[in-house]
């Protein structure tokens, strides 16, 4: 019954949400992440009956207002989409549970506009991924940006500075983003996603459509931080309170992704081999960059979350390399790879504000074996998150890096299998660091305590995170057939 | 070249202020300016949708015995003006939210200069 309604169920759960979080401020002091966690779980239900539906029926498409695409905004709901909808939503939902349980100083007295705020950009997000409209979602785009700044802006001076110079270059993208559009509809005359592709179908991407494009390309890859546009990532995760970073890191990126793959491949058609319009080639060769680029820089670092930014940076790489492949194991390992890194950087991300919590601080040279005693269970969890951004099977990690492999070797480019493979062990090398200092560093007998493995409710979502990497790496047969397989596009 | 220039001379202010934007998001060292620079940066992208829906003779979209609805090339395309309500409202937004920051910078390091910022980072 409420199956062709659920695109925009989930969008709406948010919106709702954010609109209650000051009635729940008022009645209990907990009130308001308890609330960002139910609506989260709510949402988290609806994208997987979404994607279930997509999986069962097929693709279908929800006209808001009930006013026929073209002329209203459509949202679609296909296995693209559905399967970037329960990302984001499983990933939000374990931190909100984390969040929940070991509230930090980070929200307290400010908790409903702290949740407010997430609440304003879980929905973006998911309304990003929803929508069909190429205007609508720059709403979205903006909404969920708008709430992200405020979110890694609150907390020290420092934070606010970052996030200051975040928000001016996200807005630099996000105009951008627009006045390619502009350009888009100048040529076509349409803003729904499915009537522009069947207009440059029909008059192919002429001068405009192709500056235009260009914009949206320049302005996506500015929010998804691919190498020469990342400056704001590091900073901006790093002095970020550490509920933020978790929370935005493993997604924030992933949902400019989602964009980047369904314009190339939905809506403009770009032919991979155009040397006149070199698109995939440019895109290849700037995530190839942006691996070693950000593998390198992450291993000098003493800060372990400016080290997991610079990380991210790296697996941005990977992504944005799987895309501009162009081959189907390209865009099967570019796909899973959103789906593993999601949930490994969330898992790292919360390892870090436990350190930070527990105040033992996240400078990698102050780590000592007394970590590990004191944070048995999450420390386990960091060291498997570790192993599967280094690609170790049978965590998830080896197999999104075994396909972009076989991508690369369908494309018929060895260059690229060279760069996965040493970035890898440019991976083993700074997380072996940590998980060195950790295990075999020097120990101080006089302030050793029994170890004492419990499962509580703070490591809770950790375990959770830890373990649904090992099932993503036993499934991922699964995972890759069933619901990726489907989306693949004809190359 | 003259005729060009002529021809699309309100694509080349929309374009000389988006430049003028972007100059000032680049190099003032003032943080505010640097806001200022990008309010005019996203008005040069909205005065862009305007200039494309502008129609030489055209009327507003309301409908005019003039021109009935026989005739909808008589009436100036309504679409980019009502986008770009939407986007001066998301402008709006973002300016609030880059203030708001702003406030709190001002507040931890007592400045809203750059180069002075960098070095109160730096300690």
């Amino acid at each position: 019954m409420i199956g062709e309604h659920l695109p925009i169920i989930v969008i709406l759960t948010y919106c709702i949400a954010a609109l209650l979080m000051p009635a729940a401020g008022l009645l209990h002091r907990k009130a308001p992440s308890i609330l960002a966690f139910a609506s989260g779980l709510a949402a988290l239900v609806f994208s997987f009956m979404t994607l279930w539906k997509t999986v069962r029926e097929g693709a279908f498409n929800y006209a808001v207002g009930a006013w026929p695409p073209p002329v209203g905004i459509e949202l679609l709901a296909d296995p693209l989409s559905a399967f970037f909808l329960v990302v984001i939503n499983l990933v939000s939902t374990i931190v909100l549970f984390h969040a929940h349980f070991s509230d930090g100083k980070e929200s307290g007295e400010r908790s409903i506009s702290y949740y407010a705020c997430v609440m304003l950009m879980l929905g973006g997000f998911s309304g990003i991924v929803g929508t069909a409209d190429l205007f609508n979602l720059f709403v979205f785009l903006e909404m969920s940006a708008l709430a992200g700044y405020a979110l890694l802006g609150n907390g020290s001076g420092r934070a606010a500075h970052s996030a200051f110079r975040y928000l001016i270059l996200g807005t630099i993208g996000a105009s951008f983003y627009l006045l390619g559009l502009g350009f888009i509809y100048v040529e076509t005359g349409s803003l729904n996603m499915g009537d522009v592709s069947l207009i440059l179908g029909d008059v192919g991407m002429q001068t405009t459509a192709r500056i235009g494009f260009v914009f949206i390309i320049i302005g996506i890859s500015l929010k998804m931080a691919l190498l020469p546009l990342h400056q704001w990532l590091p900073d901006a995760y790093t002095d970020a309170p550490a509920m933020s970073t978790a929370l935005i890191a493993p997604i924030g990126a992933k949902v400019a992704v989602y964009v980047l793959i369904r314009l190339m491949y939905d809506v403009f058609p770009v032919a991979p081999g155009d040397w006149a319009f070199p698109l995939h080639t440019i895109l290849a060769i700037a995530g190839a960059a942006g691996i070693i680029w950000g593998s390198v820089m992450a291993i000098p670092q003493t800060n372990m979350k400016r080290m997991l930014a610079y990380s991210s940076v790296a697996q941005i790489g990977y992504i944005a390399l799987g895309i501009g492949l162009a081959t189907p194991f390209g865009y099967i390992g570019a796909v899973l790879h959103v789906f593993n890194h999601a949930i490994m950087k969330a898992c790292l991300f919360l390892f870090s504000a436990r350190l930070e919590k527990t105040g033992q601080g996240i400078r990698i040279d102050k780590l000592t074996p007394a970590t590990r005693r004191r944070l048995p269970v999450s420390t386990a969890c960091f060291v498997l998150a570790a192993i599967s951004m280094i690609g170790l099977p049978p965590t998830a990690g080896f197999f999104s890096k075994w396909y972009l492999i076989l991508g690369s070797l369908e494309s018929g480019n060895g260059f690229y299998v060279v760069v996965i493979l040493a970035s890898s062990l440019l991976n083993a090398v700074y997380f072996f660091r940590i998980i060195e200092r950790i295990y075999f560093g020097n120990t101080d007998t006089d302030a050793l305590e029994p170890v004492r493995v419990r499962l509580t409710r703070r490591n809770l979502a950790l375990v959770t995170l830890a373990l649904s990497l090992l099932l993503a790496g036993l499934f991922n047969v699964w995972i890759v057939k069933s619901l990726i397989a489907p989306m693949v596009p004809a190359f | 070249m003259i005729e060009i220039i002529e021809s699309y001379y309100a694509y080349w202010v929309c374009f000389l202020l988006l430049t003028v934007g972007l100059y000032g998001i680049l190099f003032k060292q003032n943080l505010l300016k640097k806001v200022i620079g990008l309010t005019i940066f996203q008005a040069s992208v909205i005065l862009f949708f305007i200039i494309i829906a502008f129609k030489d003779g055209g009327t507003v979209p309301i409908y005019n015995e003039a021109f009935s609805t026989k005739e909808p090339l008589g009436y100036i395309n309504p679409l980019p003006h009502a986008l770009m309500l939407t986007a001066i409202v998301v402008g709006v937004a973002t300016v609030g939210v880059a203030l708001a920051l702003l406030m709190r910078i001002h507040k931890a390091f007592g400045t809203i200069d750059e180069s002075t910022l960098w070095k109160e980072l730096r300690k």
